[in-house]
C-alpha cells in the first residue's frame, strides 16, 4: 500500500526505511482519515445545503482539511460559517481569513454581537457570551436554511459527546435528546430529517487530541500561532492560565507575569486558558500531549467546569 | 491544496520521524455487554485507568463525584456513564465510545448498555467491532442476558469473542467456578455455532486480569483482558473480489480538471488494483480501472476500508447508488427481494405489509414487508415461527423492493449484507437487517 508515496519529496530529506515502513504499513491515522472522508461525502450524497462550522481551531482546521482531500479535485461543495462571538484572539481571526482565502473559501460569519443588537440574546456583564453562541448559531442555520451542520467535536472531549452519533437529529429549536437517538450501525449514516430538523454531523467523532495532533504534523498543516508555545502576559483565575486581553482583564489581587504558553483549545477568549508549555511545533505537541496528565478542556475551558453536567445540558439546547 | 495542485503533485506530507513513537499499529474496535450490575462501566473505567487513559482531572472530578454520592473510593464507572441521567440511576443507557492507545494498538471502545430494553444499542456497538467482550458476574454465571448477548455477537458476526467473568473476588477466585461457567457458556456458543471464544476470570474493581495479571488466580494460565486486545488478530481483509459502492460522482469541470470524471466511495471488501477489471451494476456495464486517486497521489491498489476516487477506462454514465465490483466469482446480486434476520429497533411492533426506506450502502430505496417468517427465542436458541417482531425482537423476514439493490450475504460481506429499515415519516431508523438469501 502507498498511501503516502511522497516520502523522498520531504524537505530533502530522505526517511531510513524503518520510518517509511511504518508509514507505509496502514496506521490506524489512515483508518480514521478513510472513515473521516466516507462520512463527509455521505454527506454531500444526502443533503442539499450542508455547511462546515469552523471557529480556527485545531478540530475545525483539520475537518476542513479532510473536506477538501474527500472532493478533490473538485472544490468542497458546502458553505462554511464561523460562529463569531466577538471575543477573539487576534491570532485565530488573521489566521482564519488566510486560510479560508487561500482555499478560495468564502466564510459566512454568524455574529453574536449582532445577536444582541437585535435583542436575540442578552449579555450578562463579566460572564462569558460562550452560551450565547446557540441561539447564534440555531439562527445562522434557518437563515440560510442549512439541513446538514458539520462540527469538528470529538466523542473524547467530554463524557456527553462520548454519547454522540456521528449524524444526529436536531428538532425544530435545535434541541439534542440523548436519550431517543437514532441506533448508527454500521457505517450507514441515516440523515432522513423533517423540514426544520436539521442534523449535526460529526466526522471527527473517533479522533483523539493526540489523533489531531498526529494528523497535523502527518499533513503539515497550518494552524494558528497560539497553538505553539510563545510568550504572552498571563495570570491565574480560577486554576487556569488567563491572557491578559481587552476582555479579560486581571482583577484585584490576580498578579500578571509573562510566560511561555500555548492552547491546547481555541474558544471565545473569556472562557479559554492556556498551559505552560515550551512546544514550538507540532512534534513537541505530540510529546507534551502524550505525556500530559490533564485533559484537554480540564485545564483550559472553564465553560465544562460549571457541573457534572454542563457539556450535556449545553448540548440540549443546540450548542455545538 | 487539491483545488489548485497539478494533477501529479502530492499533498505536502510533513516529516514524521520524530513522532515515530507514537505511532501504534492498527485500530481494534471493541464491543463490552453484560447485565446489570456485572460491573461493566467498572471493568472499562478499570481498562481506561490502568492503561493510563484517565487522566488526573478525569479523576478528580469522579472521587468527588463519588464522595458526594457517599462512596468508599472512587467509582470508576462514572468515568463512562455520560449523561446524568445514568449517574443518577447508576446504569448505563446509551452506547459510549472511548479511546484509549497502548504501544502497540489504538482501541476504540463501545460500551454498551445491559438492560434487555437497550438490546439495540448493544447490536449497535457490535456491528463494527472487531471484538465483543462479554461480562457476566461470577455469582450468577450465564444468564439470559448472556445468551442474548452471544446471539448478537454471532448474529452481526464479530470475530472473537472473549467471556470475561468478573467479580471473581466475590467467589474466592475459585477455578471450579470459573470452569462451570464456561462450560455453561460453551453449551449456548455450541448451540449458536460460534467460531470459538476466550475465557479470562477477572475482577475489574481491584484489576486483577484486567491490565495486569492476578496474582488471586495463578490457576489461569492464560493472559489478561488488555493483552488478549493488543495480540489478537482483528479480521483479514479476506481475498474476496473489491465490492465498490459510488458515494459521490467527481466532476471538478475547473480550468485544471476539464474533463476529469471519477468515482468517490470506499472499498467495502477485497482489495481493487489498478488495472483490474470491473462491472458496473446494477447495468452490468464491463470496464477497467484506469486509476487509483488521491490527494496524496495515485495508489496501485487500495484495500478494504480506504476511501479512494476510481478513474475508468470507459466512459459510462454511473450515479451515486450503482456499485463497482471486481469482475470474478462470486458476483454481487442484483435483487429486488430479499430475506434477511432483522433487530426491531422501536416501540410499535414490526408487521407484513409495512413500508419503510431501506438503506443499503449508498443506496435508499422504497420497500414493503412481505412477510415475517420466524422469531428468534433466545433462551432457547431457536427460532418459532411468528407474525410480528417487537422491540428488541430478532426475527427472519422478507422484503420487497420498488427498485433493485446489490448485495451479497450478509456471512460473507458485512457491507453489502447490511441494511437499515427507515420510517419514511419519522425518519427514525426502526431495524437493522442481515441479508441471509436472495432471490
Amino acid at each position: 500500500m502507498t498511501a503516502f508515496a511522497p516520502l523522498a519529496d520531504l524537505d530533502g530529506v530522505t526517511p531510513s526505511p524503518a520510518s517509511s515502513a511504518e508509514l507505509l504499513n496502514r496506521s490506524w491515522l489512515t483508518d480514521l482519515e478513510d472513515e473521516s472522508i466516507h462520512i463527509i461525502r455521505e454527506v454531500a450524497g444526502q443533503f442539499e445545503r450542508p455547511v462546515i462550522l469552523f471557529s480556527g481551531g485545531k478540530d475545525s482546521i483539520v475537518m476542513l482539511h479532510l473536506a477538501a482531500k474527500a472532493f478533490w479535485p473538485g472544490k468542497v461543495p458546502f458553505a462554511v460559517m464561523h460562529v463569531d462571538t466577538g471575543h477573539n484572539f487576534d491570532e485565530v481571526i488573521e489566521y482564519r481569513d488566510r486560510h479560508l482565502d487561500k482555499l478560495g473559501i468564502k466564510l459566512t460569519v454568524a455574529s453574536v454581537q449582532e445577536s444582541i443588537d437585535k435583542g436575540r440574546v442578552h449579555e450578562t456583564p463579566g460572564q462569558s457570551r460562550n452560551p450565547l453562541q446557540t441561539v447564534t448559531l440555531l439562527d445562522g442555520i434557518s437563515q440560510h436554511r442549512f439541513d446538514a451542520v458539520l462540527g469538528g467535536a470529538r466523542r473524547d472531549e467530554e463524557k456527553a459527546r462520548a454519547k454522540e452519533r456521528v449524524f444526529s437529529v436536531r428538532d425544530d429549536f435545535g434541541q439534542w435528546d440523548p436519550r431517543n437517538q437514532r441506533p448508527e450501525l454500521w457505517d450507514l449514516y441515516n440523515g432522513r430529517h423533517r423540514p426544520g430538523e436539521h442534523v449535526r454531523v460529526f466526522p471527527l467523532s473517533n479522533w483523539t487530541e493526540l489523533d489531531i495532533w498526529t494528523y497535523i504534523a502527518r499533513e503539515g498543516i497550518d494552524v494558528p500561532s497560539i497553538y505553539y508555545a510563545h510568550e504572552r502576559e498571563v495570570f491565574d483565575r480560577d486554576g487556569m492560565i488567563v491572557a491578559v486581553t481587552p476582555y479579560t482583564q486581571p482583577r484585584d489581587g490576580e498578579t500578571v507575569r509573562v510566560q511561555s504558553v500555548r492552547y491546547r483549545t481555541v474558544g471565545d477568549v473569556t472562557c479559554t486558558g492556556a498551559v505552560s508549555s515550551q512546544a514550538a511545533d507540532a512534534a513537541a505537541v505530540i510529546t507534551e500531549t502524550a505525556l500530559s496528565t490533564i485533559s484537554e478542556r480540564g485545564s483550559s475551558r472553564a465553560d465544562d467546569r460549571a457541573s457534572e453536567a454542563a457539556m450535556e445540558d449545553r448540548k440540549r439546547q443546540g450548542y455545538f | 491544496m487539491p483545488t489548485t495542485a497539478p494533477a501529479r503533485l502530492r499533498w505536502k506530507t510533513a516529516n514524521v520521524r520524530g513522532i515515530s513513537n507514537h505511532m501504534p499499529g492498527q485500530l481494534l474496535r471493541v464491543v463490552t455487554a453484560g447485565s446489570v450490575d456485572d460491573g461493566k462501566s467498572t471493568l472499562v473505567g478499570r481498562l481506561l485507568h490502568d492503561a493510563k487513559a484517565v487522566l488526573s482531572d478525569q479523576l478528580s472530578a469522579v472521587e468527588a463525584a463519588s464522595e458526594r454520592r457517599g462512596y468508599d473510593g472512587a467509582d470508576l464507572a462514572l468515568l463512562v456513564d455520560g449523561l446524568r441521567a445514568e449517574r443518577e440511576q447508576g446504569i448505563t443507557i446509551d452506547v459510549a465510545y472511548r479511546y484509549f492507545a497502548t504501544a502497540r494498538r489504538t482501541f476504540i471502545l463501545a460500551d454498551t448498555p445491559g438492560h434487555v430494553q437497550y438490546t439495540r444499542n448493544t447490536v449497535t456497538g457490535a456491528s463494527t467491532a472487531d471484538v465483543a467482550v462479554i461480562l457476566v458476574d461470577a455469582r450468577s454465571g450465564v444468564v439470559e442476558q448472556t445468551k442474548r448477548h452471544a446471539a448478537v455477537a454471532q448474529l452481526l458476526r464479530v470475530e472473537n469473542i472473549v467471556l470475561a467473568v468478573n467479580k471473581m473476588d466475590l467467589v474466592d477466585y475459585s477455578e471450579a467456578i470459573f470452569d462451570q461457567i464456561v462450560s455453561d457458556f460453551a453449551a449456548v456458543a455450541g448451540n449458536l455455532a460460534l467460531p470459538g471464544f476466550t475465557p479470562i476470570p477477572i475482577a475489574a474493581l481491584a484489576g486483577d486480569n484486567v491490565v495486569d495479571k492476578s496474582t488471586h488466580m495463578s490457576w489461569y494460565t492464560g493472559t489478561p483482558l488488555l493483552q488478549y486486545l493488543e495480540e489478537v488478530e482483528p479480521r483479514e481483509s479476506e481475498d474476496v473480489p473489491a465490492r465498490f459502492p459510488v458515494q459521490v460522482v467527481m466532476r471538478p469541470r475547473s480550468a485544471e480538471y476539464p474533463d476529469y470524471r471519477g468515482y468517490a466511495g470506499r472499498v467495502e471488501a477485497g482489495t481493487i488494483h489498478a488495472g483490474d477489471k470491473v462491472v458496473v451494476l446494477p447495468s452490468g456495464r464491463n470496464t477497467t480501472i484506469e486509476a487509483i486517486d488521491t490527494p496524496d497521489g495515485e495508489l496501485t491498489n487500495a484495500p478494504a476500508g480506504r476511501s479512494v476516487v476510481l478513474r475508468l477506462s470507459d466512459d459510462i454514465d454511473i450515479a451515486r447508488g450503482e456499485m463497482i465490483a471486481v469482475d470474478r466469482d462470486p458476483r454481487p446480486s442484483v435483487v429486488r427481494e430479499v430475506e434477511a434476520t432483522v433487530c426491531w429497533l422501536t416501540d410499535r411492533p414490526l408487521r407484513a405489509a409495512d413500508r419503510f426506506s431501506l438503506r443499503h450502502t449508498t443506496r435508499d430505496v422504497r420497500s414493503v414487508v412481505d412477510a415475517v417468517l420466524s422469531k428468534l427465542d433466545v433462551s432457547t436458541v431457536t427460532s418459532n415461527p411468528a407474525t410480528q417482531l417487537e422491540l428488541n425482537d430478532i426475527g427472519a423476514v422478507r422484503i420487497r423492493l420498488a427498485e433493485p439493490i446489490i448485495v451479497d450475504a450478509y456471512s460473507t460481506n458485512r457491507s453489502t449484507g447490511a441494511f437499515l429499515l427507515v420510517d419514511e415519516a419519522s425518519g427514525a431508523t426502526v431495524a437493522a437487517g442481515m441479508i441471509s438469501g436472495t432471490s
